[in-house]
């Protein structure tokens, strides 16, 4: 009697090993984003409008989302992957084609996001956000101008500055420094970018990812290479600080929307993008986050004076030496290599 | 018969979560993947991980790890000392004392020493309060150490305290009715018998000091490779999961390797230690 009683609570601990509480009755959609980019009270108004509830997770950089996909074993509905990355999972088939007739605010975004090179047809991503990598510097700490990236070469600068922890913008700087394109796949370039980065590093006080906002208005850090929302979110609260874009040219990046392969919500996923479209939810993102719309309706509702700024809506003018990340293919591993050879240094 | 499948659930443990990843991480290590997605046995992972740039990052984990571990020591024996001599009213508390930090939040802690070691931070407040220039402690080695020590610290001294606390008090007693001075009695009885706890303690300090990733990410900006940063970095930034297992298993190795030289310091019933190791 013993031994069956305990066979029988043994296979009932077996047996709840592999179930997780699942409630049938409401669908669940698992979005993945960046950490801080999107305003986390849209969720509740999602739910309210169509009884969706959202499980939110968040990444730090293209390349820990795109392992995490890659490699299986999560279930998300909605992540928001930059240009080069969309590019890469198009190509590895790691997203479901969108069907845009079921997103009747995709005409909300401006058609200059439309089309761009890595998704040409908009088959697998919808525009969210986009913006441009450079420097913010503390004015009352820095005096003198800033307008390039040498300035981050500069011995008097020396412990006074960040680099972003990303593997592809860090190296686009020194790339862009030395005069090549940031999408080289030349290896000679590649080399010279790291040991630029190489020699820069004893001046470098830290790679940062999200806290660069709190070291900068610390004062931790005087001047930081940032995404422009982040330098944008830091200006529109303190006066001191100014973003430059360097005169070598920099990254114009766009982040879209799209539905990993796998994905069990497919059509809660599409509802989830077409509200993201909307123009009174981009504003409440675009306020929140501090980067630039890719949407009309939402252009109509933020403050004006953000047009015609650096770190917002810069003249783009500016921005015509600019270039666009696009997937290296198998030369990627290059850039792996190099960029582990330079953080072990 | 129920003696043996009461042991079940505990071997099925092992076998899913110790036993299977070792064999995955070690299949992983062997293994090159090529663009193409195609397999093939090579050993190409570890002749890289002994490139001399990797071997410096091997170097350097083991450098500060054992710079912690030492410290931890010279701080952690004497506290437990006096924790264990403390009256019985105040020990309990003082123990206490070690243990309530480590109920919060590891990292939490770690981020705190961010704000209290910052240019503008708690320490440099105090100094220019003082009138004394600003020093730079964080994003150098020294804050590294100084988050490893913190956090380990107590992990050294709670297994010398304990093993303390369970000394026979006669042995003491006896020694000095020998003629013992305190010294001797501390070199001849104390400190032998306490080597169990002391090798548990350092092998408890060692082992996280040598793979931590998050301390050095922290309290260095991410400039300060230590091996657990490169395998961080290879399994979740640069997707090399291969390079990340073989350098992983080189960390393996090592870690059985200190260990197994440990126990051979030691002196005493192997099998009493064993049981105080772990």
């Amino acid at each position: 009697m013993k031994k069956i009683v305990s066979i029988v609570l043994l296979i009932a601990l077996f047996a709840t090993l592999f179930t997780g509480c699942k409630s049938e009755d409401k669908i669940v959609l698992n979005v993945y984003n960046w950490g801080d980019y999107i305003d986390e009270d849209i969720f509740e108004t999602f739910e309210e409008e169509t009884g969706i509830e959202i499980n939110y997770e968040t990444y730090a950089t293209n390349e820990e989302m795109y392992t995490k996909i890659k490699k299986g074993g999560t279930q998300y509905d909605i992540a928001i992957p930059s240009d080069y990355m969309i590019e890469k999972m198009i190509k590895e088939d790691l997203l479901e084609p969108i069907d845009l007739s079921k997103i009747p605010n995709y005409a909300n975004i401006d058609s200059r996001f439309k089309g761009l090179d890595f998704d040409p047809e908009n088959k697998y991503s919808v525009p969210y956000f986009w913006g441009t990598v450079g420097i913010i510097y503390n004015t009352d700490l820095i005096t003198e101008p800033v307008d390039s990236w040498s300035v981050l070469w500069d011995e008097k600068y020396s412990g006074m500055f960040t680099m972003v922890d990303s593997q592809r913008d860090s190296i686009m700087v020194a790339l862009k420094k030395l005069g090549y394109s940031m999408n080289t796949k030349n290896l000679d370039e590649l080399e010279a970018a790291k040991q630029a980065l190489i020699e820069q590093k004893p001046l470098v006080l830290a790679y940062v990812g999200d806290n660069v906002k709190d070291m900068l208005i610390s004062e931790e850090a005087a001047m930081a290479v940032v995404w422009s929302g982040e330098a944008s979110a830091v200006i529109q609260e303190y006066d001191n600080f100014a973003y430059a874009l360097p005169k070598e040219g920099s990254n114009m990046w766009f982040d879209n929307v799209i539905i990993p392969k796998g994905s069990k919500n497919i059509e809660a996923a599409h509802q989830f993008i077409d509200f993201l479209c909307r123009g009174d939810i981009g504003f409440k993102n675009a306020d929140y986050v501090g980067y630039a719309t890719c949407n009309t309706e939402t252009m109509k509702l933020i403050d004006q004076s953000l047009i015609g700024t650096t770190y917002a809506y810069p003249d783009l003018k500016l921005l015509e030496n600019f270039e666009i990340f696009s997937d290296p293919g198998d030369f990627i591993t290059e850039y792996d290599r190099i960029w582990t050879e330079i953080k072990a240094k | 018969m129920i003696k043996r499948l009461s042991s079940g659930p505990y071997l099925f443990w092992m076998l899913m979560f110790v036993i299977v990843p070792i064999v995955m991480i070690l299949a992983f290590s062997m293994v090159t993947v090529t663009s193409g997605g195609d397999w093939s046995f090579s050993l190409s992972n570890f002749s890289r991980a002994f490139d001399p740039i990797y071997i410096a990052v091997l170097g350097r984990s083991l450098k500060i790890a054992l710079e912690a571990t030492f410290i931890c020591f010279i701080l952690g024996y004497p506290m437990a000392m006096i924790l264990a001599k403390m009256p019985v009213k105040y020990r309990t508390f003082s123990v206490m004392l070690f243990v309530v930090p480590m109920w919060m939040n590891f990292l939490l802690r770690t981020y705190a020493w961010m704000t209290i070691l910052g240019k503008n931070g708690i320490i440099n407040g105090l100094l220019s309060l003082l009138g004394l220039p600003n020093v730079t402690f964080l994003y150098t080695e020294g804050a590294v150490l100084l988050g490893m020590v913190y956090n380990f610290l107590p992990f050294m001294v709670l297994p010398i305290y304990t093993v303390l606390m369970k000394m026979d008090q006669s042995l003491v007693e006896a020694a000095e009715d020998l003629g013992g001075d305190k010294r001797t009695v501390f070199r001849k009885v104390i400190f032998p018998l306490s080597i169990p706890g002391i090798l548990s303690g350092v092998s408890m300090v060692f082992m996280p000091s040598v793979s931590t990733f998050v301390i050095s990410n922290l309290l260095y900006g991410g400039q300060y490779m230590l091996i657990g940063n490169l395998i961080e970095q290879q399994f979740l930034v640069v997707n090399d999961w291969n390079f990340g297992s073989a350098v992983a298993m080189i960390l393996m190795l090592l870690i059985l390797a200190s260990m197994a030289i440990m126990n051979r310091f030691g002196g005493g019933n192997p099998e009493e230690r064993g049981a105080n190791l772990w």
